[in-house]
């Protein structure tokens, strides 16, 4: 157990000592709010579609531990690159303690920048419609965070490079951000797009964060936590068997 | 008693030879040095005794346990200072020695005492709060030696670790080694391309070529078995002087003897 609170804790430590990380951790949805929230929202408005602010922000804070827990794999490589893997992969510890303590730390720094952009939504004018479901969309970033921080670090195992995770970003993440209904309603979709939408894993977590936050679902929050819980088992068991493999 | 006994060891990364055949035995509580030109096989060697890799065939055995059967006791049993830097950058020199001793399962006093004890011996107790990332080479070198010694290991494996140190932190450093050898008598395997610290630290050394030992004994002895007057003159008689290129198989990745042994069955 020592080693996973210690692999935990080093993630913390070093993200509370790259101020650059932390700037732009909070970057990113600020952009959003300011250019998307601020400047569709008369458009929306007029659609009748109601305040833009209030359907844009569980988006973003889901883009926030999206990017933020994927980083996971690229924290992987760079362990790589420096060379501190080899000092983790060649102490006498099973590999699943090592995976379970990078997964808990890359999804706790994004669960702690998550709700920093929530408490800056909450600043600039959104509204959570049931205060009571605070806890309950604090355990659904939680498992969003969880989900993707798996897949980060699994992707960070296979890849050998930093540059080659750009790429993975570019292609992968992207698309799984701009599919999960984060910045548009899911209703009245084009078909291949609806079917697009239903495989992505991110949507479910913007729906369920909606539905606690505002009390709207598109899905069913209770069909989303399902849906993230199970990917977050079945991730888990293929990442472990790719960190198995890994090599130095 | 033998703390290493390696017997027609050989690796092969398909058709290329790393290893070829060797066998050597190295006594506990002896400075055991392994000298060769690049590529020659010294870090291949160390990856097998150090259960990183699995050999191709024959046989080896740390402290009376095999690295292919009992991969992590052998990992208990040595401390490992890699030939490229190995430390976390972005935490502190105290943090990544904590770091060690929690993968090493020691109690926590232990862990701080040997801590303390090993910062001030290679006088890196006054940067212990210092981000690795600011500490010279010679600095995190040190560190990578204190860190490796932290869970009292029985054998200490050195690849090239005087690699891009300046003359003064070599000699400071194999000072360190020689007594740390003659205080707790605690085996040394080391590699070099220097042969004065090899002869000036090793009570015994074998020089490796294309993958097999081409000589073994003392520098004195391997100065007679040449008939020259310095060890590295009888390096380049046994070697050869013509420059070696690096062969492929160091950028062929070590991998983890589980592994190893998942894809044989």
């Amino acid at each position: 157990m020592s080693v996973i609170y210690y692999l935990w804790l080093r993630e913390l430590r070093r993200f509370a000592r790259s101020r650059s990380q932390i700037a732009g951790a909070l970057g990113q949805p600020i952009l959003y709010l300011v250019t998307m929230g601020f400047g569709l929202g008369p458009v929306f408005l007029r659609a009748g579609q109601g305040s833009y602010l209030q359907f844009i922000v569980p988006g973003l804070i889901a883009m926030t531990l999206l990017f933020n827990s994927v980083i996971s794999g690229m924290n992987l490589l760079w362990d790589r690159q420096v060379g501190f893997l080899k000092e983790t992969l060649v102490a006498p510890v099973p590999r699943a303690q090592i995976l379970i303590g990078r997964i808990l730390g890359g999804a706790s720094v994004a669960l702690f920048q998550g709700v920093l952009v929530a408490i800056l939504c909450l600043a600039v004018g959104f509204r959570i419609k049931n205060l009571s479901s605070i806890s309950l969309a604090l355990l659904v970033m939680a498992l969003i965070a969880f989900v993707f921080s798996i897949l980060g670090i699994a992707l960070g195992s296979i890849l050998r490079d930093v540059r080659g995770f750009q790429g993975i970003i570019n292609f992968l993440i992207m698309p799984i951000f701009f599919l999960s209904g984060a910045l548009f309603p899911l209703e009245g979709l084009p078909s291949a797009l609806a079917t697009a939408t239903h495989v992505d894993p991110l949507a479910y977590g913007v729906d369920a964060l909606r539905s606690t936050l505002n009390g709207q679902s598109y899905f069913n929050a209770r069909l989303d936590v399902a849906v993230l819980g199970l990917l977050a088992i079945l991730l888990f068991v293929g990442t472990l068997y790719l960190f198995e493999k890994v090599e130095v | 008693m033998k703390m290493i006994r390696v017997s027609q060891l050989t690796k092969r990364f398909g058709a290329f030879t790393a290893v070829n055949n060797i066998s050597f035995d190295v006594l506990a509580g002896e400075i055991f040095a392994f000298i060769g030109p690049n590529g020659a096989g010294k870090t291949t060697t160390i990856q097998m005794l150090s259960a990183l890799l699995q050999p191709s065939s024959g046989f080896v055995e740390v402290d009376g346990l095999d690295p292919c059967v009992q991969p992590n006791e052998v990992r208990r049993q040595f401390g490992i200072v890699f030939q490229d830097p190995s430390l976390d950058v972005d935490l502190t020199a105290y943090e990544n020695m904590e770091l060690h001793g929690v993968f090493y399962q020691m109690p926590r006093r232990l862990r701080i005492e040997r801590t303390r004890c090993l910062l001030n011996r290679f006088e890196l107790w006054h940067r212990r709060n210092d981000y690795v990332k600011v500490l010279s080479g010679g600095m995190k070198r040190r560190l990578e030696i204190a860190r490796a010694l932290l869970h009292t290991p029985k054998l200490l494996f050195l690849d090239e670790p005087t690699l891009g140190l300046d003359p003064q932190t070599r000699h400071q450093l194999w000072a360190q080694v020689k007594d740390l050898n003659e205080t707790e008598h605690m085996t040394v395997f080391l590699t070099t391309h220097y042969m004065d610290e090899a002869e000036r630290v090793a009570g015994r050394i074998a020089i490796i070529d294309h993958g097999g030992i081409v000589a073994l004994g003392s520098a004195q002895e391997l100065r007679e078995q040449t008939g020259t007057g310095s060890l590295e003159d009888a390096f380049l008689v046994l070697t050869g002087a013509a420059i070696r290129d690096e062969p492929l198989v160091d950028s062929i990745p070590f991998r983890p003897i589980e592994k190893a042994r998942s894809d044989m069955r």
